[in-house]
């Protein structure tokens, strides 16, 4: 099973890392012209937010989006590429067991996830001295959020019929969620109202827990960050669990 | 010798209330070399996709050499190596890797992976192209990966669903050879194929599958034994006189230097060019005009 499991993440591997100029260099470029406009031009005018400067608040919040949308992505793209020219069958008619699968396939995202995620941070260190408060907790935050996202990719992937189905997620519900999650802003400027909406999304705790790691600041506390991530990862793994069991998509 | 795939009662409705496999029996021998033939649509691919575990069955009982696939799924699959009817590569993945990623699911180290691939593309003759993704392969360079990928693990049965199709005579020819030589040496081949003469040259035992069921299943020879006919083209070079008869065998023009003669299993050849040498026709040269496991397939599915 080990044999097996890693296969799957070295293929997974292979396959991220023979198109790097679509998987990884598109984020450090993107991140670098978020860091000039907003963080250095922008920035500049908005002053300190949480007792730090613009651009150190958004960089956590930067990185944490490539990472999230990173991690998506390479599960939902492989595993339904998978499904879509059948190459899916290789693992299907050997003796693997769908929790190894899952588990390569999640592996797979966490290290596109974390590949992309430390090119961005490089890219960063280019326009600001950085030090990270607390890196075991930045890493276990990053790990997690992570892990959480290469599941609901795969669950994506699972119920996705067409390639308009693994666009729809990242752009319309992803997306909207990383911006409105304090990505940009602590929600402590927000009315009290916005402030509760805010508190439902789960990408604030990721984005907030990552925070603390980075600065040892954040709006909400990091036990209440590790809760969400936890209670999620737990309940997007025991569905793609059952849906890979169950063969919904996959087996007739 | 032992049974290497016994299927009991299997039955398979999809969800728009198809039955494509419609409560089937079938016993493949170990080391045998077996046809499954039908129509398109006779369920073939279905019971195949079963047996490998590609589909799940509605109900019935699959064991592969004594091991109930329900209950021993991942043994089960270790003793098959599938080749499909379609294509199911990641087209953007390089050859070898193919190979070396299949053998790693079943286990087998990258360093063993590597040699075993390496083995089994220089059998295949795709060692040149081993760094090459598999897009820009030919279709018969992509059977033949497609084989040597089913082959990886050294499995003791191995499915071929229409293993020559699109593949020219040359390389249908060696895939034989390779495929007979295989058997020999103890792998339980199962073979669908739409070649019906691919069948009666390779296959010792055989079952023919109609509407999900199987209607037939015999040993190749007792099958063939079974056709009281037979259909011969005689050709000359001069022209045939259209007046000619006999009492034993029926004559057909085909043109005026070929005619077809249906003979039954009493008459032979030597007595109708015997026949037509008395009546003045020389006969320069003569052919089946059909495979005869093709006449017998036709006449056993033929809805009608």
């Amino acid at each position: 099973m080990w044999i097996a499991f890693k296969t799957i993440v070295i293929k997974e591997v292979l396959r991220f890392s023979r198109i790097w100029v679509q998987t990884v260099f598109p984020p450090i470029i993107t991140t670098s012209l978020y860091l000039i406009i907003f963080g250095g031009l922008v920035g500049e005018r908005i002053g300190s937010m949480e007792g730090i400067s613009y651009m150190e608040f958004i960089i956590p919040g930067i990185i944490l989006m490539t990472v999230i949308t990173n991690s998506y992505a390479n599960t939902v793209s492989s595993f339904y590429l998978a499904k879509f020219n059948h190459s899916i069958e290789e693992l299907l008619v050997s003796p693997v067991p769908n929790w190894v699968i899952l588990l390569g396939y999640v592996s797979g995202g966490v290290l596109r996830g974390f590949s992309v995620g430390l090119g961005v941070f490089l890219a960063i260190y280019f326009f600001i001295d950085i030090s990270v408060s607390n890196l075991f907790i930045a890493f276990i935050i990053f790990l997690l959020t992570s892990t959480l996202f290469s599941l609901a990719g795969f669950i994506n992937a699972v119920f996705a019929n067409s390639f308009d189905d693994i666009t729809i997620v990242p752009t319309f519900i992803l997306m909207p969620l990383t911006y409105l999650g304090g990505m940009f802003y602590s929600i402590e400027i927000l009315p009290e109202f916005w402030q509760s909406i805010s508190k439902v999304n789960p990408i604030f705790y990721m984005i907030d827990g990552f925070r603390i790691g980075f600065y040892g600041v954040g709006s909400a506390s990091l036990i209440e960050s590790l809760m969400v991530l936890l209670g999620m990862i737990t309940a997007l793994a025991m569905t793609a669990y059952y849906l890979l069991n169950k063969g919904v998509n996959i087996k007739s | 010798m032992s049974k290497a795939l016994t299927i009991q009662s299997l039955r398979k409705t999809y969800k728009n209330k198809l039955t494509a496999v419609d409560g089937i029996d079938l016993e493949v021998k170990e080391g045998d070399f077996f046809a499954l033939l039908g129509r398109n649509g006779a369920g073939k691919t279905t019971t195949i996709g079963i047996i490998c575990g590609l589909l799940n069955k509605t109900s019935g009982n699959v064991k592969v050499f004594g091991l109930d696939q329900d209950d021993h799924i991942n043994e089960v699959k270790r003793m098959i190596g599938l080749m499909p009817q379609e294509f199911n590569f990641n087209q953007f993945e390089p050859v070898e890797e193919i190979l070396i990623n299949q053998a790693g699911y079943h286990g087998i180290k990258r360093s063993e992976a590597r040699l075993a691939s390496e083995k089994l593309l220089k059998k295949m003759e795709l060692w040149d192209k081993r760094k090459d993704m598999v897009k820009s392969l030919s279709g018969g360079m992509k059977r033949r990966l497609m084989l040597a990928r089913a082959l990886i693990h050294n499995p003791k049965i191995l499915i071929l669903d229409e293993p020559t199709a699109g593949v020219d005579v040359d390389i249908r020819r060696s895939m034989w050879d390779f495929l007979t030589q295989l058997n020999k040496e103890g792998v339980t081949i199962i073979l669908t194929t739409h070649y019906l003469e691919e069948a009666e040259s390779l296959c010792r035992n055989i079952a023919i599958m109609n509407d999900g069921k199987v209607i037939k299943q015999t040993s190749m020879k007792d099958l063939l034994a079974e056709i009281d006919h037979q259909v011969i083209v005689l050709e000359s070079k001069n022209d045939i006189r259209p007046d000619i008869k006999s009492d034993k065998f029926k004559i057909e023009f085909i043109d005026s230097q070929s005619i077809k003669v249906l003979l039954d299993s009493k008459t032979n050849i030597s007595e109708v060019l015997v026949s037509l040498q008395d009546q003045g026709v020389s006969i320069d040269h003569v052919r089946s005009a059909q495979n005869r496991l093709e006449t017998l397939f036709f006449y056993l599915t033929d809805k009608k």
